[in-house]
């Protein structure tokens, strides 16, 4: 047997290294009728601000070749109702939660982070990652994630609110010029840890109409179709790490994955543990599937321990 | 059963089509499917995955469930009717017997069925009529009077025309074209049958316009109105926040809930159809969340 656990820093260890992705699997109750999502290594939750929020007008979807381009605009029940409900249930179940918080202003993360530290279920959480991929109201719409500082005054932000055993996580955009200056300065901030990759921005017009055919115009490209982004992300990101350009700290990969081999393909390039995002839509239970399909593939190739996995393709 | 299938209202299983053949513009496909034929109420969908495991079409097409039966001679299966408009469902149209297709359902809600025995209405168009005869059974066998408006483009595209004489106690045919029945929509022979019939329910299936103008022709004559709705969906299992659309809620406020979870069906005089406009749905200024002005 493989010991599949995870070292997600802060001292917390994760039975396995699988993860739902934000977005991709709602706040649980609707995969837990496929699979217990107890047995994941944690579940990430929608990416939720301070208040209710509707999102955008339809179409929000547009599928393309092995993949897909959503525009939702995070819409949500808002961090109280958040606490109130979803993360209540999702401790009934036993799940380990890694909740993934948002905000138009890196005042709004840290209300949402406080919010959540200060609420009754708060033990099922075994992280907190930031989504950094939203605009930032005080810079006309730009993204944080696509600026150093404005990621790194998040970061410092959400860290003071969260107790030190909490790791917590930034999560990267790869719509940037040079990926680990943002993760070094999310890292220097007091990130413990860096999940890779969001969505690419991207574009479908409808040529029966001839307009774009997203309600939002723009959206985020997802699936298999991106998984050599993420790979490359990693890879640079831990690369830099190895160099000693920022301070070595658990990755959380994601973009693309859908089977065991996809999920080694990050793993291999440097991802401590794995989400699986859009491929949950053409197969509800892929999270827990693609757990065993890893599994079977490092005994199949002699690894004892998963973490001997992680980043091996470096050097050689 | 195992724990996890006992929980479970829906289930994913790897369907083998045991019977396809054409009908006028569709493809109506049978699927050895037992555990969505045992779970499966009328109004719910099914979620088809495309090409196989592999496949770089990765979004589940769905489709409404035509009909069931649980216990048939290869096990239960599951019946839809498919209009080929694109690659998943060309795709799903060309699988021949013993080819196999992977399924996950029932999905979303049913059509609310009265608790009293009153006139109903079934209004299909185009393939839209699939789900309304399975229903127009349950209906009968609870006394309600049940009648039926099937209307298409064309000729070809009407799906039911002799079942739905079976089923029901009154069928009005309408064309855009005239091909077959009136001319014109099913929305013009509606009034008289509700008058006539005293319905209390309108059932629609059918494009979006079909059923905002069923609603209001219910609404015009006393009777309520329940309508599936489509709309483009990632997941179909309720993950995704792609399926959404303006509905009121009992609380009288409106939010942007997901036609695959808290849908299909819909009371008509719920949904807002102030909101669509050419495949587009806005989100309405005083919807629950929206946008402010100034802010996100
Ligand atoms: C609840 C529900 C019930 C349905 N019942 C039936 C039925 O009984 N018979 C039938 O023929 N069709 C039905 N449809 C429509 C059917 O799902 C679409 O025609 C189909 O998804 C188109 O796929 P495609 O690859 O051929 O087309 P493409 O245009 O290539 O599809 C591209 C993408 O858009 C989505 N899409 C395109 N058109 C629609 C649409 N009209 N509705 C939803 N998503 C769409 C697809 O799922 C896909 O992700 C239903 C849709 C819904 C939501
Ligand atoms: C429909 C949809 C909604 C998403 N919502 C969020 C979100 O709320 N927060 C977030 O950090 N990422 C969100 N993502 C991005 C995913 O978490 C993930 O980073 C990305 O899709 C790449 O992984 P994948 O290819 O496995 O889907 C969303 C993706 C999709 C497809
Ligand atoms: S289709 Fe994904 S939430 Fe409805």
């Amino acid at each position: 047997m493989v010991d599949l656990s995870v070292d997600l820093g802060r001292g917390r260890r994760l039975p396995n290294p699988l993860m739902t992705a934000s977005g991709c699997a709602a706040n649980g109750k609707e995969l837990h009728r496929f699979f217990d999502v107890a047995d994941l290594g944690a579940f990430v939750t929608k990416s939720v601000m301070a208040d209710p929020r509707s999102g955008r007008g339809t179409p929000r979807m547009a599928e393309t070749p092995s993949g897909m381009l959503n525009s939702i605009g995070l819409q949500g029940p808002g961090i109280g109702a958040f606490v109130e409900e979803d993360l209540p249930w999702l401790k009934s179940v036993g799940a380990r939660v890694l909740p993934s918080i948002a905000g138009s202003s890196s005042r709004e993360y840290a209300q949402v982070a406080a919010t959540l530290r200060d609420s009754s279920a708060f033990d099922s959480v075994v992280g907190v990652e930031v989504n950094i991929s939203c605009p930032n109201v005080a810079n006309r719409g730009l993204v944080f994630a696509c600026d150093p500082m404005a990621s790194a005054d998040v970061i410092g932000l959400v860290r003071e609110q969260l107790p030190r055993e909490i790791p917590v996580f930034a999560k990267l955009s790869p719509d940037v010029t040079d990926i680990t200056t943002i993760a070094s300065a999310c890292v220097e901030a007091g990130a413990d840890g860096l999940t890779m990759i969001n969505t690419l921005l991207g574009m479908v017009i409808d040529t029966d109409r001839l307009r774009p055919q997203l309600g939002g115009v723009t959206g985020g490209l997802s699936g298999p179709g991106i998984r050599p982004v993420a790979v490359r992300a990693i890879w640079q990101v831990r690369q830099a790490m190895f160099e000693g350009r920022l301070p070595t700290v658990p990755i959380i990969g994601v973009g693309g994955v859908r089977t065991g081999r996809d999920a080694l393909e990050l793993v291999a390039a440097g991802a401590s543990a794995i989400q699986v995002g859009t491929a949950v839509f053409n197969d509800p239970s892929a999270p827990v599937r693609v757990l065993r399909e890893l599994c079977e593939l490092l005994s199949a190739k002699g690894f004892e321990r998963f973490s001997d996995a992680v980043a091996v393709a470096h050097g050689r | 059963m195992s724990e996890r299938s006992l929980r479970a209202r829906v289930t994913q299983e790897v369907a083998e089509v045991i019977a396809t053949r054409r009908v006028g513009a569709y493809q109506h496909i049978t699927l050895v499917a037992p555990g969505v034929a045992e779970l499966a109420r009328p109004g719910q969908f099914v979620a088809l995955a495309v090409g196989g495991e592999t496949s770089g079409t990765l979004l589940r097409r769905s489709f409404s469930i035509h009909k069931v039966s649980p216990s048939g001679t290869y096990g239960g299966t599951v019946e839809i009717v498919v209009s080929a408009v694109g690659v998943g469902t060309r795709w799903i149209v060309e699988r021949a017997p013993h080819d196999t297709i992977d399924v996950v359902g029932p999905l979303g809600k049913a059509f609310p069925l009265p608790t009293a025995p009153v006139a109903c209405v079934l209004v299909g168009g185009g393939y839209g009529s699939a789900p309304l005869f399975w229903l127009a059974g349950e209906l009968r066998e609870r006394g309600c009077h049940v009648e039926m408006v099937l209307g298409a483009a064309s000729e070809d595209k009407l799906f039911g025309v002799v079942e739905a004489r079976r089923s029901s106690d009154g069928v009005t045919v309408t064309t855009d074209d005239g091909s077959a029945g009136q001319r014109g929509w099913v929305s013009d022979p509606l009034p008289e049958i509700i008058d006539r019939t005293k319905a209390g329910v309108v059932y629609g299936c059918g494009p979006m316009g079909m059923l905002e103008s069923i609603t209001r022709v219910a609404e015009a004559h006393g009777a309520v109105a329940q309508v599936a709705v489509e709309e483009s969906m990632a997941c179909g299992v309720g993950v995704c926040m792609t399926c959404v659309m303006p509905v009121v809620g009992s609380d009288g406020r409106t939010r942007m809930v997901r036609s695959c979870v808290e849908g299909p069906v819909f009371r008509g005089d719920r949904v807002r159809w102030d909101a669509f406009d050419g495949g587009h749905a806005r989100v309405p200024d005083d919807a629950v969340g929206a946008p402010k002005v100034g802010g996100h």
